[in-house]
């Protein structure tokens, strides 16, 4: 009886991994991106998307809303205002989704590594899966970044958000710490 | 109509179902990929949107209740019960039933379904949209309905299969584009406005209302409301070829009308700005109008084009 149930359990387990690669490959090709672009590393991305590196061809494209969206990107520094902002939109994303900073400002704080009003490193607050170095980075760079992320979702090494889901106490003391206070506000149903 | 007609339609509705899956789905791809032609890019593998349909149905889908979610299934069940009834070639799933009145209600049905779904998840740019697209629906749907009343009146028969049959009977001389051509370009003009395509993309809008009415959606809802893009593309571009453009006896014929024309309105798109929603209903109510109701007393007072 327990050898049929363990069979059954492993055909299970066999049907989902299945399951799983069908899903990352298809993940993995279509990327949409929310950005949120508030650093100046945004300025690249005009370039990587129009018809000089045109990042239509891996299946990327922009997208309105964060419910929409698969990729946020971080383009440069974050105040301490904004990350409010950018932690609200990554919330709001429907999972898996995934986290691409820009330039060395996310990392650990690049020219505003004394600003008071800055934030120095993002992956305090929230799972980063690819860094793109430089600053600000070249199109050939972000479009580099964005080719490790395909990788990373196929080999299953892009996994922010179950990281995000799994320390999400750390995560969230650290939000508390750095904002005083997290505070959603929802004017429908208040 | 006995038992086996209706089981013999429903099989031949979910293969003109499945069809127009395939068929819409590879040719909007396709379509990208010739818009990123034009935009000196290489542009997204044809199959692109297969990709995008089927990543959206694996995501995960957050609700904002069961307005929201009924909604979203009323609208695809509406639209998808609408492409069964489209004549594609000669092949009809029931036949006698394809009256052009059939289109108009039920495709009202889906459309109410999205906007009621759009509303349920409470943000207010949902509205907006909702309420921009119902606007421009009273814009294209009356020079369109004087249009196609017109062609009823003049070929005396409402079912688009007899209306395609009727322009098959000489060739190129009896298709309504050539018998109708005023009728024709308002048509177009019209179907732009049913595509969503750029003057009148108001309630779309990305810049400005984030998206509209899919301003909520996310994971499995917005791949529903993928699905009922491409079947509510299948059955305007559908309607068209079958009314003016005389509808197609071969596979090939077919396909180059409709490409044709799906392309066409693609690229159009491509060339224009946005217009406001007055500015729509303004141009709907202008020219169109104008144009349709000289068509209709040319049908009816002079007898050209019957």
């Amino acid at each position: 009886m327990s050898e049929t149930m363990d069979m059954i359990v492993e055909k299970d387990k066999k049907l989902k991994e299945g399951w799983e690669g069908i899903s990352r490959f298809f993940r993995a090709n279509s990327l949409w991106m929310l950005m949120y672009c508030t650093g100046c590393c945004a300025i690249e991305l005009p370039q990587a998307m129009t018809s000089r590196y045109d990042m239509e061809r891996l299946g990327m494209g922009p997208m309105a809303t964060p419910r929409q969206a698969d990729v946020l990107l971080v383009t440069g520094y974050l105040s301490v205002k904004t990350l409010r902002r950018v932690i609200y939109a990554y919330e709001q994303m429907s999972t898996p989704k995934y986290l691409v900073a820009f330039g060395p400002c996310p990392i650990n704080g690049g020219i505003y590594y004394d600003a008071y009003a800055v934030i120095n490193r993002l992956d305090q607050y929230l799972p980063v899966d690819v860094y793109i170095a430089g600053c600000m980075p070249k199109p050939e760079a972000v479009m580099n970044g964005f080719q490790d992320l395909i990788d990373g979702i196929k080999n299953k090494t892009a996994d922010g958000w179950k990281r995000y889901r799994d320390n999400y106490e750390w995560y969230k003391k650290n939000q508390v710490e750095s904002l005083g206070e997290l505070r959603i506000k929802d004017e429908f149903h208040e | 109509m006995n038992m086996n007609q209706v089981f013999l339609g429903t099989l031949t509705g979910l293969i003109i179902l499945v069809f127009a899956f395939f068929w819409q789905t590879t040719l909007s791809g396709v379509t990208r990929k010739i818009v990123a032609r034009f935009h000196k890019r290489y542009g997204p593998k044809f199959y692109q949107e297969f990709r995008d349909i089927f990543k959206l149905l694996t995501k995960t889908g957050i609700s904002h209740g069961w307005v929201y979610n009924f909604g979203v299934m009323m609208a695809l069940g509406g639209i998808m019960g609408t492409a069964m009834f489209m004549p594609v070639m000669q092949f009809a799933a029931f036949p006698g039933l394809d009256n052009i009145f059939i289109y108009v209600y039920l495709f009202a049905v889906g459309m109410l379904g999205m906007a009621m779904s759009a509303v349920g998840s409470g943000n207010p740019l949902a509205g907006i949209g909702v309420m921009r697209a119902l606007t421009q629906m009273v814009g294209y749907e009356v020079p369109f309905m004087v249009v196609v009343l017109a062609m009823v009146y003049g070929h005396g028969t409402a079912s688009v299969s007899e209306l395609a049959a009727v322009q098959q009977t000489a060739g190129l001389a009896t298709w309504n584009i050539v018998k109708m051509p005023i009728g024709t370009l308002v048509g177009f003009i019209c179907l732009l406005g049913m595509l969503g395509k750029k003057p009148f993309e108001t309630f779309i809008a990305p810049a400005e209302i984030a998206s509209g009415p899919m301003v909520e959606y996310g994971g499995k809802q917005l791949g529903m409301l993928m699905l009922l893009h491409e079947f509510s593309i299948f059955i305007e571009v559908s309607l068209f070829v079958n009314l003016f453009l005389g509808g197609a006896v071969t596979v090939v014929g077919y396909a180059i009308k409709y490409v044709g024309v799906f392309v066409l309105a693609s690229l159009i798109s491509q060339a224009l700005g946005r217009f406001k929603i007055d500015q729509v209903i303004k141009y709907f109510y202008r020219w169109p109008i104008a144009l349709a109701l000289v068509q209709a007393l040319i049908v009816i007072f002079l007898g050209w084009g019957v």
